[in-house]
This record gives structure tokens, sequence and C-alpha cells, in this order.
């Protein structure tokens, strides 16, 4: 298939489940949770703008998206107060110039220079921002945050963004619009010396141009679309705290972004979808799911460090050149094994929160479906015995695996580089 | 034959429900209560208290007993303390059909409730939710954002500062205060209200002065502490809470810093511990109840709560007081619906630990007498050894719901 | 005078301690390279096992226990999972530590439980050592002090004066010479992380019972430890040790600062108007903020002085 015939597939089937996602999932939670999918679409890609074309590791991205937040939040208050003539649609852009401004100003200091001072700078502007927040309740509404309400002004078309699912659409046609944005800047010629400066700055400085002002630049680009992501998160909750500006609201961008996959364009998307999956879903199934992202996010960095995207392109281009019949047999035995070792390391897992926590008023619980009692040491030797066996097999399944990838790789790469190659 | 059978049926059924009065409409249901508290991360020991609280309650107020004859279920909603995250598990308990919700871990998150609620009643008649509040207590929350849908059964910032001024009042011992906080709302609040009811109440007393630091930023408290001997203070008052107050404690002891301090938090799950022999006579806090407090009911509630969580104590008695109010309230309106029930429980008064509370309708602020307590010795007075650490909580003084009190700008709206 | 010389005392005492805190970090800074995020997790750490140790034993033998506990959970994970993650690069070292820090955050909360632990002082430190100006000053206190010192001289001589110190030194700028020549030079990245940790968590031993142990005694230390590392120097010593004094008195002296913004105005006869008075940022007074002065001095030294204050490099 041709390149352009091929994008323009991808857009519009991005198009396409932004438009019908929420007649599949009708549930309230689950359309705030698409709603917040869509704009944390936005803020991930606009920290992998930084981290994965920029090489700057960011710990204080918070600080932007936050403050974007703030001025879309103080805009729509005065918008329905003041009657500042300012629709509900346009308020995220509100918050993506604020969050450009701040950049722009906090970005000159933070960009001089790279790597782990770059990292540092940034946290500690980040714990300055975010220490500062409760001392000014005018700003930003001491503990309680600033609240507002978005449905103001005259319906346009009778949209009041009152309902959520309007709110959601808003939302979509953001993500949308923002990610083809983002996607055209990391093809023009700033975008590309983006890139150059993250591989070899020093080149870059040979070439020309200086790599700070190219790092400035999209810093303050970042900022303007994490304010946009910002902005969008106001109107979701009608409500911005302090803790929008937090080092934990940072280091969630990074998690997720990194586990996503930085080295792909689409690397973000896949984290953002992720971050609301954990954080919203996951948190309400298991006690234990900080271990297990802490566990997954540990083993990301040291076996897949291009993240989720990057095994799925992996997938793809094996798919692509014609070899992945091989690794059907390898992958299955692999498919097999994960969920017996899964459920036995879960098991315990579960098991020893649920002693901790629930013990003294319900030993038992249901997990997967299977009825599990923590006074009922059978049970713990059975947990056991199914994460060992589990272990063994999915080893075995591993290293099988592994040799039978290795093979396709280099099959793959002795045909040339015209053998597979997706996007 | 089968038409005569089912009209008899038909009959008995709407005579059994006229006959009795709708009482047994509700008995026998189960009432959903949502808890939204951190109950993971690093706010979850108090949170995990408080469910354990709830449920073991849940168990104890429902069921035949109760005087409406409902069985409590308790289902826990984590919030990692964000605000954010509180409003995306109300919805998902909204969901589920819950229509009730119980908070009370941070008053920022239980301002962003009142909000949520208020909208979600609003665009949702028929569908609305009642929130119970265990331990926020923001006064903002009864007054500039009070609403119908919310109860608080603490006390709030300004009650336990009125209680604490009439107990300075008395006490010739306090003539110089220092003011210790926390620099966000809270801390402010303290300030604020400290002054004020001081000048009102004990004009004697001189402010001698005060001190607002970042949340949970300061390690080594000895500068603060210095500047609190250099200017001559004999109490401090402060709402500082978790290593905020346990480590100004210890600074204190370290540097032989002989005042009285004055808390809101010294009492809060797992500040007792970190305390432990720092301060005996010396720090005292105002609360609902105390540990040693002479209530058969109350010593049976801590006792029974003690053998089934051996490493936790019953601590949070307005808990206890939201059971009772619900329970009431439903027997009154003869139904579990929320809005009935709001209605029934305004100007409610029942029976509780510590005497009558009555719940106020003008704002929906439980008026209940307030203890100030000291942390002592364990002697056979006072026999429960508070968190291991062979000290325990005594009565300093008792106040009664009126002195208290405080008036409410609430301009409540009611539904039709 | 009296407040003056408490409060350098007050200063010095504090910074170093922060230099107890920091001292295993800048020794895994400067000899391998690697910002090692989960350093306040193993103090965490090192108090846990302290208290368990204490309650089982005593305290003097938790001094000893539980940092060769931590080294030799430091040891494995260098081996098994830093030495893996090291080809990619340092930013990847420095992600997986962090990962680190939630895993071990999330392990101490389910064997110990959330709330704090009563980790106390042994009654044999507990007391005054001396009296200045009418104010006692703590013989615990002193005694962190002298394990301050204590491992600023140990980890000097360790570098400077033995010959292991002379290889990790040399390793870190030539690995492929020195394994060339005969060391195994991931042997002794093994032993220079796990003696790190086990400074971390003789820091955990010696503070978690002066501090309170709880599961977030990590975050709120977590960051300061970072300060003064970055602001010193990284890989330098001496800078991590002049930078936590700095620090301390500091941040000590501005807690008795109680000047503003309006104060400044009123200096040069600027008429303070109500609502000036009122306004937050123009009240905001020196004290309010002096716990956030390291941060500032951070950024500051980043920009001005990006290797820090004695450092010899800048990554």
């Amino acid at each position: 298939m041709p390149a352009r015939g091929r994008q323009a597939v991808l857009w519009g089937g991005f198009a396409f489940v932004l438009i019908v996602a929420p007649l599949v999932f009708q549930s309230g939670l689950a359309l705030t949770a698409l709603s917040q999918m869509g704009y944390m679409i936005i803020i991930c890609l606009s920290y992998n703008l930084l981290l994965g074309q920029g090489g700057m590791l960011s710990f204080g991205h918070a600080v932007y998206t936050g403050l974007g937040a703030f001025c879309a939040v103080h805009a729509l208050n005065h918008a329905g107060a003041e009657g500042l003539p300012l629709p509900v649609s346009l308020v995220p852009l509100v918050g993506g110039l604020g969050g450009a401004a701040v950049a722009a100003v906090l970005g000159w200091v933070s960009t001089r220079k790279a790597h782990v001072p770059f990292a540092m700078i940034t946290m500690g502007v980040g714990e300055l921002v975010f220490a500062m927040t409760p001392m000014f309740p005018g700003l930003f509404g001491g503990e309680g945050g600033i609240s507002t309400n978005r449905v103001v002004g005259e319906p346009v078309f009778g949209i009041t963004f009152g309902p959520q699912i309007q709110l959601y659409y808003l939302i979509a046609t953001y993500c949308f619009a923002c990610t083809a944005l983002i996607f055209l800047f990391t093809a023009t010629p700033l975008g590309r010396m983006l890139n150059a400066v993250r591989d070899n700055p020093e080149r870059v400085a040979f070439v020309g141009c200086d790599p700070q002002t190219v790092r400035y630049i999209a810093f303050v680009i970042a900022g303007f679309f994490a304010g946009i992501g910002g902005g969008l998160f106001a109107l979701n909750f009608e409500l911005v705290q302090g803790s929008a500006v937090g080092g934990l609201t940072s280091a969630s961008y990074l998690l997720y972004t990194y586990i996503g996959g930085t080295l792909l364009f689409f690397g973000p998307i896949i984290g953002a979808i992720l971050s609301v999956l954990v954080g919203v879903l996951l948190s309400e199934f298991t006690k234990a799911w900080a271990l297990y992202l802490g566990l997954a996010f540990m083993l990301i960095v040291m076996f897949a460090p291009g993240g989720l995207s990057a095994i799925l392109m992996a997938n793809l281009r094996v798919a692509a050149s014609g070899k992945f019949c091989r690794l059907v047999k390898p992958g299955s035995a692999l498919l097999a094994a994960t969920p017996v070792w899964l459920a036995g390391v879960t098991s315990l897992v579960e098991m020893t929160y649920h002693r901790q926590i629930h013990a003294p008023l319900n030993p038992t619980f249901r997990h997967f479906g299977v009825l599990l009692d923590v006074s009922d040491g059978a049970d713990w030797a059975g947990a056991a015995a199914l994460a060992i066996v589990g272990g063994v097999l999915f080893e075995c399944a591993r290293r099988g695996f592994v040799r039978h990838w290795r093979m396709v790789q280099e099959e793959m790469h002795a045909l040339g580089p015209g053998a597979g190659g997706a996007s | 034959m089968k038409r005569i059978r089912s009209l008899a049926a038909a009959t008995l059924a709407a005579t059994l429900s006229m006959g009795t009065g709708g009482a047994w409409a509700q008995a026998g249901e189960t009432v959903r209560i949502a808890v939204i508290d951190p109950q993971s991360g690093p706010f979850a020991n108090i949170g995990l208290n408080i469910l354990h609280t709830l449920e073991f309650l849940a168990e104890r107020e429902g069921g035949t007993h109760n005087p409406a004859g409902v069985k409590f279920e308790i289902v826990p909603f984590d919030n990692k303390m964000s605000g954010p995250e509180s409003l995306n598990v109300l919805k998902a308990a909204i969901d589920q059909g819950i229509r009730y919700v119980v908070q009370g871990g941070g008053s920022g998150v239980a301002g962003a409730l009142i909000d949520a609620i208020n909208k979600h009643n609003e665009r949702n008649p028929g569908k609305e939710v009642v929130y119970l509040n265990y331990a926020a207590v923001d006064p903002d929350l009864t007054n500039s954002k009070c609403s119908f849908y919310h109860f608080s059964f603490d006390a709030n910032t300004a009650m336990k500062m009125e209680a604490m001024g009439s107990s300075i009042q008395d006490d010739k011992r306090v003539r110089k205060v220092y003011l210790l906080n926390q620099n966000y709302s809270h801390g402010q609040q303290v300030t604020r209200y400290a002054k004020e009811v001081l000048r009102r109440k004990a004009p004697h007393v001189e402010i001698v002065g005060e001190d607002l630091h970042p949340l949970g930023q300061v390690k080594d408290f000895s500068p603060y502490i210095a500047k609190i001997k250099a200017s001559g203070a004999d109490t401090v008052i402060t709402g500082n809470f978790g290593p905020d107050l346990s480590l100004a404690f210890k600074a204190a002891r370290d540097a032989g810093l002989d005042v009285a301090f004055y808390t809101y938090y010294a009492g809060a799950a797992g500040t007792p511990a970190a305390i432990g022999d720092a301060g005996l006579g010396k720090i005292r806090f105002v609360y609902p109840i105390y540990t040693n407090l002479a209530s058969p009911e109350y010593q049976a509630v801590f006792k029974a709560f003690g053998q089934k969580f051996p490493n936790e104590a019953f601590v949070t008695s307005p808990a206890y007081n939201l059971f009772k109010a619900l329970s009431h309230g439903m027997a009154k309106a003869k139904s579990t619906d929320p809005v009935k029930v709001a209605r029934a429980m305004e100007g409610l008064s029942f029976r509780s630990f510590t005497g009558d509370v009555t719940m106020r309708a003008s704002d929906h602020q439980l008026q209940q007498p307030l203890y100030m307590a000291t942390w002592n010795k364990v002697d056979a007075k006072n026999p429960i050894d508070v968190e291991k650490t062979g000290n325990t909580w005594t009565l300093d003084r008792l106040f009664d719901s009126y002195v208290a009190s405080t008036p409410t700008t609430c301009q409540m709206k009611r539904p039709a | 005078m009296a407040f003056f010389a408490l409060s350098l005392l007050n200063g010095i005492s504090y910074g170093l301690l922060l230099f107890m805190l920091s001292a295993g970090l800048t020794l895994i800074m400067s000899m391998m390279g690697v910002l090692n995020f989960a350093h306040a997790s193993f103090y965490m750490l090192g108090a846990y096992l302290a208290y368990q140790v204490s309650a089982w034993i005593g305290f003097w033998p938790a001094l000893l226990i539980s940092p060769l506990v931590a080294a030799l959970l430091g040891a494995v994970f260098e081996r098994w999972v830093l030495r893996r993650v090291h080809r990619h690069g340092h930013a990847s070292e420095l992600l997986v530590t962090v990962g680190l820090s939630f895993v071990m955050l999330e392990v101490v909360q389910l064997v110990w439980g959330r709330a704090p632990v009563g980790y106390r002082i042994p009654a044999e430190l507990e007391g005054p050592l001396f009296t200045l100006f009418g104010s006692p000053f703590p013989l615990y206190r002193a005694f962190m002090m002298g394990v301050s010192i204590l491992m600023l001289l140990a980890i000097w001589l360790l570098v400077s004066r033995t010959r292991i110190g002379l290889v990790i030194q040399a390793a870190l700028t030539h690995p492929d010479m020195v394994q060339a020549l005969g060391h195994d030079v991931p042997r002794v990245s093994m032993g220079v992380f796990g003696g790190g940790v086990a400074l971390a968590a003789l820091a955990g031993v010696v503070g978690g019972n002066a501090y309170t142990t709880e599961p977030g005694m990590a975050f709120s230390v977590g960051n300061i430890v970072f300060v003064v590392v970055v602001v010193g120097g990284m890989g330098s010593l001496g800078g991590a040790f002049v930078a936590s004094l700095l620090i301390g008195v500091v941040t000590t002296f501005a807690v008795s600062l109680d000047q503003s913004l309006l104060h400044l105005l009123q200096a040069v006869d600027v008429p303070v108007t109500d609502a000036m008075a009122n306004h937050a940022l123009l009240a905001l007074k020196i004290s309010q903020v002096a716990p956030l002065l390291p941060y500032l001095l951070l950024v500051s030294v980043l920009i001005f002085r990006p290797k820090g204050l004695m450092g010899t490099r800048e990554t």
C-alpha cells in the first residue's frame, strides 16, 4: 500500500475510533474515562516532544499542564461572571496560551542545559511551583482549588457542554487536531532539527543552528500543547487543584509516556490510554496497582526501552515480511504460559494485600472469579505452586520464542531494508 | 380461581403495606454506601483506618435492631487523595446506583465532591446523591459552600477554635501564645480564627508570634522552636498534622521547650505513636471524643473494634454519629430515598456517646459537645494504652454544644 | 548573640544531617554516574530494618545489620537490573531507579503497614549533651553529627587512599582500560552501589528514630538529597559537604527572618496601602519560604554554574 494511502487509512481510522468510541462504551464512568484519554493523549504527545523528540527528560511537565489548567479555569470564570466574550470551546486555547507563556519564561532557564542538569532543573522548578500553590489562594484556590461551571453563555446549536457526551466530542476534536499538528511539527525542518539536537548537539552547532534555541522553541511548543491538555482537563472536571502542578502528576506523565514508547510517534497515545485505564480502572480492582505499575515500568526500562509501541511495531514488521507464521507456535506457547504465571503471582500479591487490609473482616475474596481465603494455607500453597510452575513454563516458552524471534530478525535483516517496514 | 388468588394476594400486600404505616417499606433493605478516601498511596494509613471503622460500624448498626430495619453495605472507592480522581470514582459509584457517599479525608476533596454532587443532583432529578462528611473540617463547607445534600459530622475548624478559646480564657497559665501552622487553607484558617477568637474571648492573652511553613516540607523544626523560645510564649496553637506535628513536638522536647501545645490533630491515627513520650502533660487536642471517655456504649465499641483490628483503634467518632443520623433519618422518613432522608435529618436530634446531638437544619452541621484531652501516662482512671506507647489521652475539659457552636452564613437552597 | 549562636549550631547540625543523607548518593554518583532515585527508598528501608532489628535484638546491632542487608539488596539490584540497563544510557538508569523507588515503597508498606512505627532513640542516647545559652543540645543530635563526619572521613579515605578507591576512580573514566588491566570492573561497580546504599541505610538507622519512620519518609527526604548532590557538584564529595552545610545554615537562618517585600517597600519609603498589605506575594515573608530555598538554590546553581559548586563534570 502506498505511503499516502496508508497514512489516510491510519488517520481515518483514528478519527473513526474517536467518533465511535462513546457509542460502544456508554456508561458514565466509561464516558469520563474516554474524555480523560482524549486530553491525556495531547499531554503525553506534548511530553514526548521533549523526551522522545528532543531528548529532554523533564520531571516537571505538570507545571505547564497545571498552570494552563488554572489559566483556563480563571478565564472560564471570567467568561461566566463578567461576560467575557469567550466561547467555552475556545477555553482550552486560553490554557494553551497560558502554558506557552509559562514555558516561555521558565523554559529560558530550563533549556540552557540538556540531559541530567535539565532534568534536575525541571524537578526543582516543579517543586517550587507546587510548594508555592497553597500560599497564593487567590490564584490557586487554596486546598479546594478553583472550581468553575462549563455551562455558561448561550447554547450554540443547542450545545451547552453540560452533558459529558458533548464535552467528549469537544475533547475528541481537540485531540485529533493537536495530534495532527504535533505530527506535522515532527516533519518540519524544526522538528527534524530537534531530533538532531537530541542525537548530536555538537554537530548541530557545527551546522549552524544553536541547540539551545531549538530546545527552547520546542519547549514553548510543548508548553502550548500541554496547556491545551490542561484546559480540557479543567473543562472535564470543572475543578483545578494544586495537585495539578505536583510532582506525582509529572511522574505519571513520564511513566506512561515511557511505557507507551518514546521512539515512535504513536507511543505516547498508547501510554495515555494506559494511564487512564490504570489510574481510573485498575485501582478499583486491586490495591496493589502501584506495585504492578512500578514492576511493569522497571521491566519495560530493562527489556523494552522502546516501550509498548516498539514491541507492536516490531511484530508488525515481522508480519509485513511474511514471517509471522514462524512465530505463531512459539508465540502461542508464550501466550499460554503467561496467564498461568501471572495468575499465580497476582494471587500471591493480592492475598498479601488482602491479608493486610481486609482480613479481619472477611478473609475471602474473589480473584479472577476464584474464591481465595487468606487464612487457608492450602490457598497460599496453591498460589505459590501456580506461580512457580507458571514461571518455569513461562521461562521455557520465552526462551523458545526469543530463539525463533532472533532467527526471524536475522533473516529479515539479510533480506535488506526493503523487507517489512510499516510506517 | 387464579384471578381470585391473585386478587387476594394483592389485597394482602396492600393491607400489609398500609397497616404498618410503611415502616416496613425499607425494612430488610440494604443501603449501599460509597466510601471515597485514599486507600493506597502515602495517605492510605488514615483512609484504611476509616474504611475499617465504617465497615465495622456498618456491621454493628445494620440489621433487625436498626431503627429503620435496614442493613448497610460499604463499597470502598480509592481516590488517592486527589480531587479530580474523587470525581471519577464518584461517577463510578453513581453508575453502580449508590446514592450515599461518605468522605472525610481532605477538605479539598470535600469541596470538589459537594460541587460535583450539586451539579449531578441538579442535572439528574430522581437520582440524587447525599454526601456525609466525617472529617473534612473546612468551615466553608457549611458556610459559603453549604449544600442541602451535604451533612457535616465533625466539628469544623472554627468550632474547635471556639472550644480552645474558652479553655484559654479560663486558664491563668496562658499569657503568651504562638501560632505555628502549615501554609495552606487549613493552617491559614487556624491562624485567622485563633486571632479572632482570642481577641474576643481572651483579650488579656498576647499573640507573640506566628509562623506559616510549607506543608510537609520541613524536616527540622528546631529553627521554629528557637523562634518560639525567643518570643517567650508559654502556649503554642497549631493546626499541623502528621509529620509536621510529630516533628515539631520532638524538636520542642529536644530543645527543652516547656510550652503547652493546643492542637487539632494530635489524636489522629499514627501521630501518638510518633509522639511517644514527648510532651507528657503538655500536648492537648480538641475533638468530639477522647480515648478514655466514660461512656459504656463508646467503650464497648472501642473494645470490639480493637479486637477485630488489633493494630488499630476506633478514633473517628463522627462515623458513629453518621450511622446513627442515617438510621434515625431513614426511620423518620420511612424511606431510604436520599432526598427524603436528607429532609428527615434536618433538625434531627439523637442520642450519641456524649449525650444528645443535633443536626442543625440551617447549615447541616452537627451540634455536639467537644472534649479537650491531654497526653499523659496511663493510670487507673485512664487505662487505655494508645498505639502501644504506654500513654493515653486524659480529660482536660468538656465543652457543651453551645460553647463551640458558631453562626453560619449559609443560604441553603432546598429542593421543592 | 545567643540567637545567632544557637541558629548557627542548629544550622550546622542540620547541614551535617543532610550530608549524612546524601553521602551515599554522592558516592554512587561520583563512581558510577548513576543518579539513584531510589536512594531515599534505601534510607527508608534502613530505618524500617533498624526498627525491626531493634525490636528483636537492639539498636547497636542494627547499626551494623541494617546497612549490611541494604548493601546486599543493592548489590543484587546492581547485578541483575542496573547492569542490564547500563547500555541504554544514564537516563534509563535513572528511570529504572524511579521504578525501584515505587516498588520499594509498596513492599515496605506490605511488610510493616502504612502507619508510622514506633522506632525510638535508645535510652542511653537520650537527653542533652550540653546546654548553650539556656538551650539544651540533644546528645542524639551530636551522635548523628558524629556519624555524618565519620561517613565523610570513611568515604574520603576509601576514595583517595586505598587501592580500590583508585581503581574506582579510574573505572569511572576509563572502564575498558581498567578492565584490560585485569581489574574486575563489574564487581567493583556492584561493590560501589552496595556501599552507597549501605550508607543510605545507615542514615536511615540513625535518622529514622529521630524523625518519624513512616512510608512517606522517602518522599519527604528524596528531593532535598538531590538538591545537595547537584548543588555540590555531581561527583564531588567535598562539594556535597559544602552544599549540605550551606543549605542547612541558610534554611535555618531564613526561618528567623520575618521580612517580606512589604518591609523592603517601607524601607525605601514607598507608601503601603491596605490592599498591598494583604497581597499574598508582597506579604510573603522569607521565613515562610525558608524550606523552599534549597530548590531556589538548585535552580540558580544549575543556571549559572551547572557543574555545581565544586563539581568536575556535568552529567
